[in-house]
This record gives structure tokens, C-alpha cells and sequence, in this order.
């Protein structure tokens, strides 16, 4: 397909799922519920042509006045009446004047609002244009044919004009065709779908590219936010392919024993999942594992969402390990969040922001199954793809626990969500042997490397974990039900922690 | 008393061309007060239109006596072009109809 070219948004994360932006010098629909932050995508499209790319704006209104929108936006900062003063933006007010008296007497034309566009555009110079709730016109004038081929010539007119601009379309419902928006001329060619949608008891911003005529872009609906810094910014999810880890330096787990097992320690831009029932010892082997960070004076992000930060701190504490003193040296950043408190985008996107903030060489999110609860199954398997490329691109190494429901045993779902995009899979399960309950380690796999195929038995004392020999003469252990090669009991007693 | 008045036209439309007439035929009646009419080619003076906030071509705006009124359209009936501004004239004279 020979591609027509786009114009960036410089929405975070829109021009990914765009394969660039906009098509340039056409017009495209942005249609949505209200509320659902098709104004505000209109003027971060403006604010950020003219911010991050020198491409001045015209921002056409027809329903809330120019200073009304101003106001709406002011807390991000982007500074519209500045950009104003400096005539670097320009507002076309087709508002109702409200309490004016009007008549119509006769038939007329509104060849005044074209004039009034072309003559802002060319005063700024603008190559970007937005036009708000421009349907509104038909309900304001009584000849509602003359308006609809009003529309026609406008949108000919913005062609002609040569900018790229979004025309924002109310609609009444999220899942309504969009034949119904009024004005099909606009439709005919580029729409995005903007959607709000209440979803587990929360809501849910989705943003898709319904078409893009002759240019390419990415299916489905992609997650959005509206962060109070950056406004819309879209979660390209499905975009972020897992990739193989290429490092060959490794650190250490922070557990001498389990470093062996790997083969000699972690990989460093690599997935490490570590997967038990609870009480297995996961938090305790995400503490080693940020401790041997700060014992290697490197930066770890901590991401907690099963314990609060005081808790975190006296676990930590009891086995020795003193977080607060490694976050005053600032090798330690701790974010503890309950899963349920926000949406699973809005996880994601403070994920990566302190991320790329705090840059850490190393993180830990414990745990990571425990966003199961604020998300649908899919929408949480995209977030981990997501998170766990993000990790992997910053060359970051990445160690997340998962709780497993079985005490013993199979995997969960989660793992299977997990199995293709970690690198080294650590296990940790309850045994039962002869009436007693022990734990058991395994290593399954590390990408790019021999490990240790034993299971082997650990313990967990004041000074964290300890792991012992391998079992002997008992088989099923990971699948939960384990058997054992009996001998007499004598060479059973003598030989199943073989030194 | 003199009525200021703007006619916001678009040059060479069949409905602007109508108005400059319909207008320029009342201006001839004998009204009660003085109309003062100024036109204005959107395509000239853009701006003009800004200010005013037109969108319609032809638009007919009253500024004295307040309030500003506005009247859209090729002013095609006499009658109710002289209620909407608030003229009665003072002799029903010739009556034109576009």
C-alpha cells in the first residue's frame, strides 16, 4: 500500500498505535461519548504540534467558548494563552452568542466561517487545525440543508487549506455507528473512536482507529489515560513484543545457592518469575533480590501491591535488610499500591514514569499476579506483555513474584499468561514428604543458559533463605503429587538429603 | 436617530448580491430614522468577521441602538426585516419583493 503521510500527535502513545500519527493535510473524526476526552485530544493535538514540532494551531470552537477551553486544559500546563500572545495558536470563536437576538430572513450561506478559518490559519501560519463539536451547527441554524452542504464545502475547504485537523463528534453511546454523527463527509475518510466505558466497576478509556483511508495503523482498542501531567496518553499494549534477553552480564538473585542453580546469577536484561503459594517465601526472595542490588550500590524500584510500605519495611527489617537507610542513599525507591486502588492502565503508566524517573538498573514487582483483580484476563496479560518489555528494553532486570492459588502444585493461569515472556521461571512449592511439610525449589528454565535441574529444598530462617540439597527418591514434587522410590527406611532416612 | 448597520457579504453569491439590494431598496423608503450601512467583504476583512463572530453570509448586524442584533439572510422580506430592527415605516410605500 502506497502509505499517504502522517502528522504526529505527540500524544504519548497514540502515534505508536498510528504507525506515525494523522494522515497529514486531511481531516479525521475524533468521536466519543461526552466526557470521554475528545476535546481534550483535540488540544493536546494543537499543543503539542506547536510545543514539540513548531507547527502552529488553529483551534475552531462552536460550543464552549475559547477562554472555557483554555481554563479546561490550564492544569497541564501546555500555557494555550501564552501561545496565544505569541500567535503561535489561534481560536475561531463559533459560539453562540447567548441572549444576542437573531433572526433569519432569507437564504444565506456560510461561505463567513470558511473566511474566518482560512483567515486564522494563514495568520499563524497554522498547519494544524482543531474543530470542536462542529455539529452543533445544525441545531443553531433553522435551514439545516444549507448547513449540512455548509459542512461538505468546509471540509472540502480544510483540504484545499492543506492542514492536517481532527474535528471532534459527540456521540450518544459508545457502541452507536457512527453513520449517525450527522455529518458524513467527515466520516467518509479517517475516525478514531474515543470510548468510556464502565468495566469492573471502574472506567475504562479506550481509544481505536476505526479506518485511516490509504494508510496503515494498528486494530483493536488501546487503553488510555488521562494523567494530570500529560493528558492523553494511550497505552500501546498490544505493540510491545516481548523480546529475547541479549545481556550476558548477570547479578545476583542475592541468594548465593540460587545464583549457582542459574547458572551463575541472573541475566541482567532478562524476566525473572518466581512463582509459589503464598507463604512460600516470594517477598522474602524479592528482598535478597534488592538487597544484593544495593549491596552492588545499584538502583532498585520495589513495586509492592500485597503490603503496605510499613509492612514492607518491618519484613524486610526481621530478616535483616534495612530499606530505609538503602532509599536514603537512594539506591532503593519503594511504590506500594493496592491493585484496586486505580486502573490497571493508570498502573501502568506510574510503572513506567517512575521508571524512566527513577531509573533503576533492576526491579522488583512483588506481586504481579496481584493485578489480576483490576483487570479483565485480557487486559491483564497485555499489561504484564507491556510492563515486562518495558523492563526488558531499558536493559532493566526484572524479578516478579506470583502467587500461585494451589498450595501445591500445577501452575496457575497466570503463569501460562507469564511462561512465554520470562526468562528464568524460579519455583517454590510446598512438599509434603512422610506427613511433613518442606519446601522445595526448582529453577525450570533460564533463557540462554545451563541451570541446575534438581529441586532442591530451602529453609527460611532469621537470616532469610538457605537453600539445602536436592530431594532424593521422590518424584512429583511440581506436579503436586509426589512418590517416592522406597527403599528400606533406613537407606530412605540416609539418603534423601544426600551430602 | 441613525441606525448603524453592517452587511457582512460575500462577493459575487447570489444571497449577498439579493441582501446589497434588499437593503439598498429600504435605505431608499422613508423611515423614521437614518440608516448608516457599511459592507463588508468577509473575504477582505476577515477579522472584521472575528470580531463580529459571523458565520453566515449575508448577515445583517444592528449595533445602535443597542442591543446588537443580528439578522441572517438575504433580507428577502421586507416586513419582517423592518420588525426584526424595529422600524414601522412611516408610508406603505412601493412594496418590493425579491
Amino acid at each position: 500500500m502506497n502509505d499517504w503521510p502522517k502528522t504526529p500527535t505527540g500524544i504519548s502513545g497514540f502515534d505508536t498505535i498510528a504507525y506515525g500519527g494523522v494522515p497529514k493535510g486531511r481531516s479525521t473524526v475524533v468521536a466519543g461519548t461526552p466526557g470521554s476526552g475528545k476535546t481534550l485530544f483535540a488540544m493536546q493535538f494543537l499543543a503539542s504540534g506547536i510545543r514539540d514540532f513548531s507547527e502552529p494551531g488553529v483551534c475552531v470552537t462552536f460550543e464552549e467558548r475559547p477562554e472555557d477551553l483554555m481554563r479546561n486544559v490550564d492544569s497541564f500546563g501546555w500555557g494555550l494563552d501564552q501561545l496565544v500572545a505569541e500567535r503561535r495558536l489561534a481560536f475561531v470563536d463559533c459560539t453562540p452568542d447567548a441572549g444576542e437576538p437573531r433572526d433569519e430572513i432569507g437564504s444565506y450561506d456560510l461561505s463567513a466561517l470558511l473566511a474566518r478559518i482560512e483567515n486564522a490559519v494563514s495568520d499563524v501560519k497554522a498547519t494544524r487545525l482543531a474543530a470542536d463539536a462542529i455539529v452543533t451547527l445544525l441545531a443553531r441554524f433553522r435551514d439545516s440543508a444549507v448547513v449540512r452542504s455548509e459542512l461538505h464545502r468546509i471540509h472540502d475547504g480544510l483540504r484545499r487549506i492543506g492542514v492536517t485537523s481532527l474535528i471532534t463528534m459527540e456521540r450518544t453511546d459508545d457502541d452507536a455507528g457512527i453513520g449517525r454523527l450527522g455529518v458524513e463527509e467527515f466520516v467518509a475518510d479517517n475516525v478514531l473512536l474515543l470510548r468510556n466505558r464502565l468495566e469492573l466497576e471502574r472506567r475504562r478509556r479506550t481509544i481505536e482507529i476505526l479506518k485511516f483511508r490509504g494508510t496503515n495503523h494498528r486494530k483493536g482498542e488501546h487503553p488510555f489515560t488521562i494523567d494530570p501531567e500529560d493528558g492523553v496518553t494511550v497505552i500501546p499494549m498490544s505493540s510491545m513484543e516481548p523480546s529475547e534477553a541479549r545481556g550476558t552480564t548477570r547479578v545476583s538473585s542475592g541468594v548465593a545457592q540460587l545464583d549457582e542453580m542459574c547458572g551463575g546469577g541472573l541475566f541482567t536484561d532478562s524476566i525473572i518469575l518466581v512463582s509459589g503459594a503464598t507463604g512460600t517465601g516470594k517477598t522474602l526472595l524479592a528482598t535478597h533480590f534488592v538487597d544484593a542490588a544495593v549491596a552492588a550500590n545499584e538502583r532498585v524500584l520495589l513495586i509492592a501491591s500485597e503490603e503496605s510500605r510499613d509492612q514492607l519495611i518491618r519484613n524486610a527489617r526481621s530478616w535483616n535488610v534495612d530499606y530505609e537507610s538503602a532509599e536514603q542513599r537512594g539506591l532503593l525507591k519503594i511504590m506500594a499500591r493496592y491493585p484496586e486502588v486505580m486502573g490497571i492502565e493508570d498502573h501502568h503508566l506510574q510503572l513506567r514514569k517512575t521508571i524512566e524517573a527513577f531509573r533503576p538498573t533492576r526491579v522488583a514487582i512483588d506481586s504481579v499476579s496481584a493485578f489480576e483483580r483490576a483487570a479483565t484476563p485480557a487486559l491483564f496479560r497485555e499489561f504484564v506483555i507491556a510492563i515486562t518489555s518495558f523492563i526488558k528494553q531499558q536493559g532493566i532486570t526484572g524479578f516478579l513474584t506470583s502467587t500461585t492459588a494451589l498450595m501445591t502444585g500445577r501452575q496457575s493461569m497466570t503463569e501460562s499468561h507469564f511462561s512465554t515472556i520470562t526468562d528464568t521461571v524460579i519455583l517454590l512449592r510446598y512438599v509434603e514428604l512422610y506427613g511433613e511439610v518442606r519446601r522445595g525449589l526448582a529453577v525450570l528454565k533460564v533463557r540462554g543458559s545451563a541451570h541446575q535441574r534438581e529441586i532442591r529444598e530451602y529453609i527460611i530462617d532469621n537470616n532469610g533463605m538457605h537453600v539445602r540439597n536436592p530431594f532424593r527418591n521422590v518424584h512429583g514434587i511440581i506436579t503436586g503429587t509426589p512418590s517416592y522410590v522406597f527403599g528400606d527406611e533406613k537407606t530412605r532416612l540416609g539418603d534423601m538429603f544426600d551430602n | 436617530m441613525i441606525y448603524k448597520l453592517r452587511l457582512y457579504i460575500t462577493p459575487r453569491t447570489a444571497n449577498s448580491q439579493r441582501a446589497i439590494s434588499n437593503l439598498d431598496a429600504l435605505c431608499q423608503e422613508d423611515l423614521p430614522v437614518r440608516l448608516e450601512v457599511e459592507v463588508i467583504d468577509v473575504t477582505e476583512q476577515p477579522a472584521m468577521a472575528e470580531r463580529d463572530k459571523i458565520l453566515a453570509t449575508p448577515t445583517l448586524v444592528r449595533y445602535t441602538p443597542a442591543p446588537v442584533r443580528k439578522i441572517i439572510g438575504d433580507l428577502s422580506d421586507r416586513e419582517r426585516v423592518l420588525a426584526s430592527l424595529d422600524l414601522q415605516p412611516v408610508t406603505v410605500g412601493r412594496r418590493q419583493r425579491a
